[in-house]
């Protein structure tokens, strides 16, 4: 069963067409990596399979219905890039993460047992079950992704859709971070994510999507980092050994100091 | 105390502490979203309906709250759409509101700068039984409506393309929030008046959030102080003879200094009484992508 099916789509921000003519399709238990330099489009392919942003042409099914017509967002559970701009007011960690619940819950309920539990669980699986009392603000961005996981799981999402997951996080966070997806992908889920760089979530990764200027420049197995792409911790064997194919070098960014 | 004796005082504190518990209930999501002013904003549009009410021989309070929910509504729709022209959308519509009410008030037969300074700085002895009834209904509803829907709420103003792909109705909630902050400064302005209206709505969760971790007991805390400074405000302006809402205003003040100083205080103890702390907070600095 086709989880993510995009076809032909595009989109555009005033009068700018972002992506042209996209085609991507993502089957359950499948983990897909989207990858892409700044401004390449990727985000913006996501955001559009999340509804963030509006279909300019073409179409987008989530579990086999129409994106328009789609209702159980329960079943999607969106990690995105960073915490909503904090405001001042604090919320502590357990309280972010009870958000993840409403999508299941709906508005109208109060928060039952089944909720507590599954917030507590999924703080477990990122393992910040004792932080979860803590003002959000007081935690590492690392932990703070992690958070935005936790919130994701403790809906109990079929699709897990991250936008740059590991962007300036730290390498424990990372490592939390990769097993939580992995014992996620275990349990059957499929996952969807952008990256600029995979760093340890690559053995997760079943196949890459490469976009470039607003098209699918490659897909396949996620491909090894180019020279200058690599972790510093990265098992750096054979860094030119490998030759690299033209679309990998099209999309290895060479701005990835600015980027973030 | 025997100004209470009076039944206009007792109402005074009547409506005095039904404002002081609503209008943190609702501030404390209005300062999540970096929207703090917009309680003031509101009031602007409300003054010209207190013009039209008086113009027209109706309730004052009844067509301001017409009024401002329909300017809220506004708002809301110009915030959702855009960016930089929103704020120049506000801007026009807050001016026009003010000078609408200033030009209507004074086309009305109750013409006198009386009239206007009784809506703009609260005019609590001279809330009628009528008056409370309806500042009471108005602001249990908006307690119960910032009560109950404050998972989905803290949702929307926590993070508001989440709370979307979670399928959450964001736009109602959105406009619940506008109505209920045109309900609320509509009311209020017969405490506090509609230039220092936003103050309770603020100060409270401003002098909370001092001392406070999460945002459940920041909520509770806050409405805590907004009624003590409610109550404290009309019982003290009784006494030396002040006007009450910017008593009521002054005594918040004086509680957010009081909470922050004391807390600062705490903090800088406790680190010198537990030295090494394994792991110090840090100060996260988020940056926009």
């Amino acid at each position: 069963m086709s989880i993510v099916d995009v076809r032909h789509l595009a989109v555009g921000y005033e009068g700018r067409e972002i992506l042209h003519d996209v085609s991507l399709s993502v089957d359950q238990k499948e983990v897909v990596a989207i990858l892409g330099a700044n401004g390449s489009g990727k985000s913006t392919l996501i955001r559009t399979i999340l509804g963030l942003v509006p279909i300019g042409r073409g179409e987008i099914d989530l579990f086999e219905t129409p994106q328009r017509r789609f209702k159980q967002w329960a079943r999607v559970g969106y990690v995105p890039q960073r915490l909503g701009a904090g405001s001042g007011v604090p919320a502590t960690v357990g309280e972010v993460v009870a958000s993840g619940r409403l999508a299941r819950r709906g508005i109208f309920r109060l928060p039952g047992a089944a909720d507590k539990t599954a917030v507590r669980d999924a703080l477990t699986d990122v393992g910040l079950l004792d932080r979860i009392n803590d003002p959000v603000s007081t935690l590492s961005g690392g932990q703070q992704q992690r958070t935005l996981i936790a919130r994701a799981l403790a809906g109990k999402p079929d699709l897990l859709v991250l936008d740059e997951p590991t962007a300036g996080v730290d390498a424990a966070s990372q490592e939390a971070f990769a097993a939580a997806l992995g014992r996620f992908g275990d349990g059957g889920g499929t996952i969807l994510l952008v990256a600029h760089e995979l760093g340890p979530l690559r053995p997760l990764i079943d196949r890459a999507v490469v976009v470039h200027e607003g098209r699918i420049a490659f897909e396949g197995a996620p491909p090894e980092p180019a020279g200058h792409h690599a972790e510093p911790d990265h098992d750096h064997v054979h860094p030119h050994a490998v030759q690299p194919t033209a679309g990998i070098c099209e999309w290895a960014p060479t701005d990835r100091m600015a980027a973030n | 105390m025997d100004l209470f004796q009076y039944d206009f005082m007792m109402r005074a504190l009547a409506g005095a502490l039904i404002i002081g518990l609503a209008a943190p209930s609702l501030g404390i999501y209005l300062v999540q979203r970096r929207l703090s002013l917009i309680g003031d904003g509101i009031g602007h549009v409300a003054l010209t309906g207190v013009g039209v009410g008086l113009l027209l021989n109706q309730s004052p309070v009844l067509a301001a709250v017409i009024v401002s929910a329909a300017g809220a509504i506004g708002v809301e729709l110009i915030r959702e759409r855009g960016r930089t022209s929103g704020d120049l959308a506000l801007a026009l519509l807050f001016y026009g509101g003010i000078a609408g009410g200033v030009v209507l008030v004074s086309l009305s037969d109750d013409a006198s700068s009386n009239s206007l300074i009784q809506y703009l700085f609260g005019s609590l002895i001279t809330t009628s039984p009528t008056d409370i009834a309806l500042i009471a209904v108005l602001g249990a509803l908006v307690l119960i409506a910032m009560l109950a829907f404050r998972p989905a709420l803290f949702a929307v103003c926590n993070d508001e393309e989440y709370a979307r792909v979670s399928g959450l109705p964001v736009r109602t909630l959105n406009l619940l929030m506008a109505v209920t902050t045109a309900v609320t400064v509509t009311i209020a302005m017969r405490t506090v008046g509609l230039l220092l209206v936003s103050a309770l709505m603020v100060i409270p969760v401003a002098a909370a959030q001092q001392v406070t971790r999460g945002f459940r007991s920041t909520m509770v805390a806050a409405m805590l102080i907004g009624v003590g400074a409610a109550g404290a405000g009309v019982v003290f302006s009784a006494e030396v003879d002040t006007p009450p809402g910017a008593t009521t205003v002054i005594l918040a003040l004086a509680i957010f200094v009081a909470i922050a100083v004391g807390g600062a205080t705490w903090r800088m103890l406790r680190r010198r009484s537990h030295p090494p702390r394994e792991v110090e907070p840090p100060d996260v600095v988020l940056q926009e992508a």
